[in-house]
């Protein structure tokens, strides 16, 4: 990794209910193919992946695939491996009708943990979170801008944003998320 | 007077007093008590004054139904008007207003209005203040402003420090309401299996069934509704919360609630409301019946009374009304509110019945505890002003001209009968029946408000179904319905059994007496809040409103904040009375969300103050903001207008960025850009289609500037587009205009050509993208070392990749400026190293950043067009002069069709023309040229209007464009533009091109 290269608001972090943090610089690539692309499937061998289903997450060590629309994809892995690999994801997937892009740079990524993180994402996007479990993606909206929550846990999740909202998404969710606010809905 | 009772109170606690303040005056009450409850403890009978005629004004209601006593709450930025004390729960340091009055709530001059109540009756301002025209500005809407109103706006410079949030949830059964009838129905359906929330909108379970004296199951009703609480809240399919009403229903099982969570406390911290954004498969309305007054003179006197209202204070808190209590009604219900205060000790000389024969349980427990009935009887009068001295007696059949009787008395208790509360029901569409009866409107079953699946998504139960006396059967039937219609399988229990007493029927008593003089007439309130009486409904009919929602309009019947909750049934009847039809014929007014007023800082949520909107900021957007970054909001963005200096205005900022940028180099954040990658084998095809010029005879590793038109013609978004690969392009579109052509390539993508292969990616954060910009910016980016930038390496136009100062960059050399220029797009988490190594590198070069205004100066220098400025959505390219850009080789592209439209193919069209003012000046942003003639409605006729007009530090005079009639054939000619108060100024069309016409300086 470049040393120059900094993430949206690095270090930046909110203790409430749920604790609030910026990930960091996070690799990721879209992946635009026909998700039923043999092709695809043999690209995504070599890192120990395989096409998530709808709304899930498959992972495979340092790496994540997510399902983010019947034709779209999201690799997750660390930011100085993003652009080998979607140079790699190119040549194999040469031929097929595929668009391979490294967007780790578009996005702002928070790692929210707590036994309360439902409580404070039902503040923000209308979702019904007692179908969402470990494993599971959602896209959906955060107040005003678009969001992706990958569960990881039950009680950690990774939110992705757009870059330039970081700050708005903080904000948000440090106010979701702040004491004496919980909702207990979920909890 | 009223008082508080020495013992019983079921719901304060004696042992709490809490201290609040009336009007400044110090008070206490107990915990558990509403404001309302206190007020009246401390003989605080007198409450506001009514919105017309000043009138004095008592409590009536004890809950959400109450339309007097509004105060306002705190002080400063916690200041809040017109909030019902009725259901504002007393806490310690509370502060109250009255409000309405001036000077005084005691002695209020206003209230000469009712010395002449005639003077406003309905209608009265449509048809006095229409003339003399000037007069309503000036004259009389200063005088009804004053006058007329609820509460007073906070103050401007206040500002609400609590904080407000909102919430989705979903759940299988809603139930609203949880009164007896509400717990019934949330377990039945619980116990189907299906996820389950009750509201309940007060601080108890329970309703009035504890207040009533109702037995289920042969016990109290309290401890029914102990244990049902209790086993509802260890289901782990339940989930209960009280202080949250149902505000709204709305299409799809879409349900507003509003949870008050600090308003009893609030010192406590968190959230002050919360709005519930519900989506429910079933809702259940249980929200009760409210109980109707009687329309008899002077019954808004203070004192006067909801019968069940009084012996809820009794009850519930210990407070009664008044020692002498004269109860009138038309129904057997009211009697227990004789009983209740009879047993609580009051006085009670007289129960006034128009029935003429009143037997039945209750009425035989009055009379064996010593109360008189007086059958076939009715109130004739309220005496008193301030409050209640007595009332007169007179045969309900009757003018009301003769006094029967005079019983002194302090309060008086009224129940014309009870309405179903069918609001929610009603809200999104759910048909009401008349129960002749019970005198309600009540939910027809068979025509309830259909969900997506065309079934019925809202249920009603108990009281508010129409059930006025036993529920909790109707209530477990709408739970096992609704639990099994969202997939509960299992078999509830059976229901819990109800018992109340048999009572009569009531007898419906529109008018009391029944054929009451004008003079009767025009002291019987219908509303309270609106001052709407019985005479005026009754004008309304004979001036011809017929029609409900017509009547209400004029007369302003339930359009006050408490939308007619007691008013309107009386009102319809008096107007279909008037009308000589029967009431469900005249049927109801509109029923609108929300049930009871709530907060706006419930609506906005949490979106105020830093997130009120999102805020996008490029990755140089601490760097702007740490020197001197004058903002300026470019779609959700904010880009430096321009960089202020110490001591420097802004002219002076952007005078010395633009001369800058044509002398040395100078920087431009660029990030805003969109950036879309467009793919795939069909890419130049529709690459081709975007745009009204060539596409697919781009090279790899060139650039073109294109046009992008929407199916009208009209210019929509412009850019550079570089190609990448044979398959791939990278659309550059304007800052705003982004997200837009990315959503309007996919709408074509998806919905038009959905077999084309063609993938878009909008990669506009992924990178920071820079503007070098000036004569020496070669010179810079050559020290940063890595990628030959020379003139033959990377031609005008072109594009390269590679590593510039161990920075991964993508340069285009292409200009807005027209200087020698590049911009070069880094990964965004490396744009600000990159911006700090420019700045670094070139500070012996005069580097210097420049804002959005030189920007701007500098391509209007160019005559280049700006999307926004030359364009408003109704120009097209041929109008700027671009039919450079218009391929006429392609078969077809997005606007082709609409540009070969008469109306653009017109050449009486306005032109692009540069103008230059003959004495220098700065031409007015949007001036409009003018012929000297004028139309035929005496408006000057246009030829023309300015699109961009700057001063130019380059050329030391203001320059500008615009679009003008022929104006590409009218060169060196002289035309007139209107200026601020009738000035004219002369400016000569020029070409627009001021700067470098051949192109020289950006191709060196």
């Amino acid at each position: 990794m470049s040393e120059r290269a900094t993430s949206a608001l690095p270090g930046t972090h909110f203790k409430g209910f749920v604790s609030v943090q910026e990930a960091g610089l996070r690799g990721m690539v879209t992946i635009r193919c026909d998700l039923a692309s043999m092709k695809l499937a043999a690209a995504l061998e070599p890192l120990g992946l395989a096409v998530p289903a709808q709304r899930k997450v498959e992972s495979a060590g340092e790496m994540a695939l997510a399902w983010m629309s019947p034709d779209e994809l999201l690799l997750m892995l660390p930011y100085d491996r993003a652009e080998d690999i979607a140079q790699q994801l190119v040549q194999s997937l040469e031929g097929e009708f595929a668009t391979i892009a490294n967007v780790s740079d578009a996005r702002a990524v928070f790692t929210l943990e707590g036994a309360g993180l439902r409580d404070a994402l039902a503040k923000l996007c209308p979702v019904d979170f007692s179908q969402i479990g470990a494993g599971d993606i959602r896209r959906t909206r955060a107040a005003q801008v678009a969001a992706a929550i990958w569960f990881e846990a039950e009680d950690r999740a990774t939110l992705i944003c757009f870059r330039s909202v970081a700050q708005y998404m903080f904000d948000l969710l440090s106010a979701a998320a702040a004491p004496g606010s919980e909702p207990a809905l979920y909890s | 007077m009223s008082h508080r009772l020495a013992s019983g109170g079921r719901l304060i606690d004696r042992a709490k007093p809490q201290n609040f303040t009336f009007n400044g005056k110090k008070l206490q009450g107990y915990a558990g008590d509403t404001l309302a409850a206190s007020l009246l403890a401390q003989d605080r009978m007198l409450a506001g004054r009514s919105f017309k005629y000043h009138r004095p004004r008592g409590i009536v209601a004890s809950g959400a139904e109450e339309p007097n006593a509004l105060v306002s709450l705190g002080r400063g930025d916690h200041f809040e008007p017109d909030i019902l004390s009725t259901t504002t729960e007393l806490f310690d340091g509370l502060q109250a207003e009255s409000q309405n009055h001036w000077p005084s709530l005691e002695r209020d001059l206003l209230a000469i209005n009712n010395l002449v109540p005639q003077f406003l009756t309905a209608g009265f301002y449509y048809k006095t203040f229409l003339r003399p025209r000037a007069f309503w500005k000036h004259v009389y809407e200063p005088i009804i402003r004053r006058s007329a109103g609820l509460g007073k706006a906070p103050d401007t410079q206040a500002r609400d420090p609590d904080r407000y949030e909102q919430i989705y949830a979903f759940c299988d059964v809603l139930v609203i309401g949880g009164g007896i009838a509400g717990l019934q129905a949330a377990l039945s359906a619980a116990q189907t299996g299906a996820a389950v929330t009750l509201w309940e909108q007060t601080p108890h379970w329970g309703g009035r069934a504890p207040v009533d004296g109702v037995e289920v199951d042969g016990k109290a009703a309290d401890e029914w509704i102990k244990t049902t609480f209790q086993a509802l809240e260890t289901m782990p399919n339940v989930k209960l919360r009280t202080r949250c009403m149902g505000a709204g229903v709305h299409d799809h099982g879409y349900v507003l609630g509003y949870e008050r969570l600090c308003d009893h406390q609030p010192e406590a911290g968190g959230p002050r409301h919360r709005l519930w954004r519900m989506r429910a498969g079933r809702v259940i309305t249980a929200t009760g019946a409210i109980e109707r007054p009687l329309s008899f003179a002077g019954n808004d006197v203070p004192g006067v009374m909801l019968a069940s209202a009084l012996r809820d204070y009794i009850v519930n808190f210990a407070v009664a009304p008044g020692k002498r209590v004269v109860v009138v009604t038309n129904n057997d219900d009211a009697y227990r509110s004789a009983i209740v205060a009879k047993q609580a000790g009051l006085d009670v000389p007289a129960i006034i019945d128009p029935r003429d024969r009143v037997i039945g349980a209750l009425p035989d427990q009055a009379r064996a505890l010593g109360i008189e009935v007086l059958e076939g009887r009715a109130i004739r009068k309220v005496k008193g002003g301030k409050r209640v001295t007595g009332v007169e007696i007179c045969r309900q059949d009757s003018t009301g001209g003769a006094v029967e009787r005079h019983i002194p008395c302090d309060a008086v208790a009224m129940s014309g009968g009870w309405s179903p509360v069918v609001h929610l029901w009603s809200h999104c569409g759910g048909k009401l029946l008349w129960d002749d009866a019970q005198s309600c409107f009540r939910p027809d079953p068979a025509r309830p408000p259909l969900g997506v699946d065309g079934q019925g998504m809202v249920l009603a139960c108990g009281a508010a179904n129409g059930h006025l006396g036993e529920v909790l059967g109707d209530a477990h039937q709408a739970g096992l319905a609704a639990g099994k219609a969202t997939g509960g399988a299992k078999t509830p229990a059976d229901p819990a059994r109800d018992q109340v007493a048999q009572l009569a029927p009531m007898q419906p008593i529109w008018l009391m007496p029944a054929m009451a003089s004008y003079d009767l007439r025009m002291k019987m309130w219908l509303d309270f809040q609106n001052d709407v009486k019985v005479s005026d409904i009754q004008l309304a009919a004979r001036e011809g409103y017929q029609s409900v929602e017509h009547a209400k309009r004029y007369t302003t019947l339930g359009m006050a904040t408490d939308q007619g909750k007691l008013s309107n049934i009386n009102g319809l009847a008096i107007l279909s009375d008037a009308l000589d039809q029967p009431i469900p014929v005249t049927g109801t007014t509109t029923f609108r969300p929300p049930y009871t007023p709530i907060s706006f800082g419930a609506i906005a949520g949490e979106a105020r103050g830093a997130l009120f909107q999102p805020l996008r900021r490029t990755p140089l957007h601490d760097w702007h903001e740490a020197h001197g970054a004058d903002w300026e909001p470019v779609g959700q963005w904010r880009r430096p207008f321009t960089y202020l200096r110490a001591g420097e205005s802004r002219h002076d900022a952007v005078n010395r960025e633009v001369t800058n940028a044509r002398q040395n180099v100078a920087l431009l954040d660029a990030s805003t850009l969109g950036k879309i990658l467009v793919s795939g084998p069909d890419a130049p095809r529709f690459m081709d289609m975007l745009y009204t010029n060539m596409m697919n005879t781009l090279k790899p590793g060139k650039c073109r500037y294109g046009l992008m038109c929407n199916e009208n013609g009209f210019l929509m978004d412009d850019g550079v587009v570089a190609r990448l690969e044979d398959g791939s392009f990278l659309v550059h579109t304007t800052s705003g205009g982004a997200d837009h052509v990315h959503g309007w390539m996919e709408d074509w993508l998806q919905c038009e050509w959905w077999d084309w292969k063609v993938h878009t990616i909008n990669l506009t954060e992924q990178f920071a993208q820079i503007a070098v910009v000036g004569p020496k910016s070669r010179q810079l980016l050559e020290r940063l070392g890595g990628m030959d930038l020379g003139r033959e390496a990377l031609k005008f136009m072109e594009w390269a990749e590679g590593r510039l100062g161990g920075f991964d960059a993508r340069v285009f050399r292409i200009s807005f400026s027209g200087e020698l220029s590049y911009e070069i797009a880094v990964p965004a988490s490396q744009g600000r190293a990159f911006w700090d190594r420019l700045m670094r590198e070139g500070a012996d070069l005069g580097i210097q950043p420049y804002g959005t205004e030189a920007l701007h100066i500098l391509r209007a220098e160019k005559g280049f067009i700006m999307i926004g400025d030359e364009t408003d959505g109704t120009v097209i390219p041929q109008d700027l002069n671009l039919t450079w850009a218009i391929s006429k080789k392609k078969e077809d592209f997005l606007g082709k069709r609409g540009m070969e439209r008469s109306a653009m193919t017109d050449p009486e069209r306005w032109k692009l023309v540069g103008l230059e003012t003959l004495d220098g000046s700065v031409l007015p942003h949007g001036a409009l040229a003018i012929t000297g003639d004028k139309n035929a409605n005496g408006q000057a006729v246009t030829e023309g209007r300015v699109t961009s007009t700057y001063y130019s530090a380059n050329l030391g005079r203001g320059i500008a464009m615009g679009l003008v009639r022929h104006g590409p054939e009218r060169m060196g000619e002289v035309v007139t533009f209107a200026g601020p108060e009738g000035a004219e100024i002369k400016a000569r069309i020029i070409d627009p091109v001021l700067i470098d016409k051949e192109g020289a300086k950006q191709d060196v």
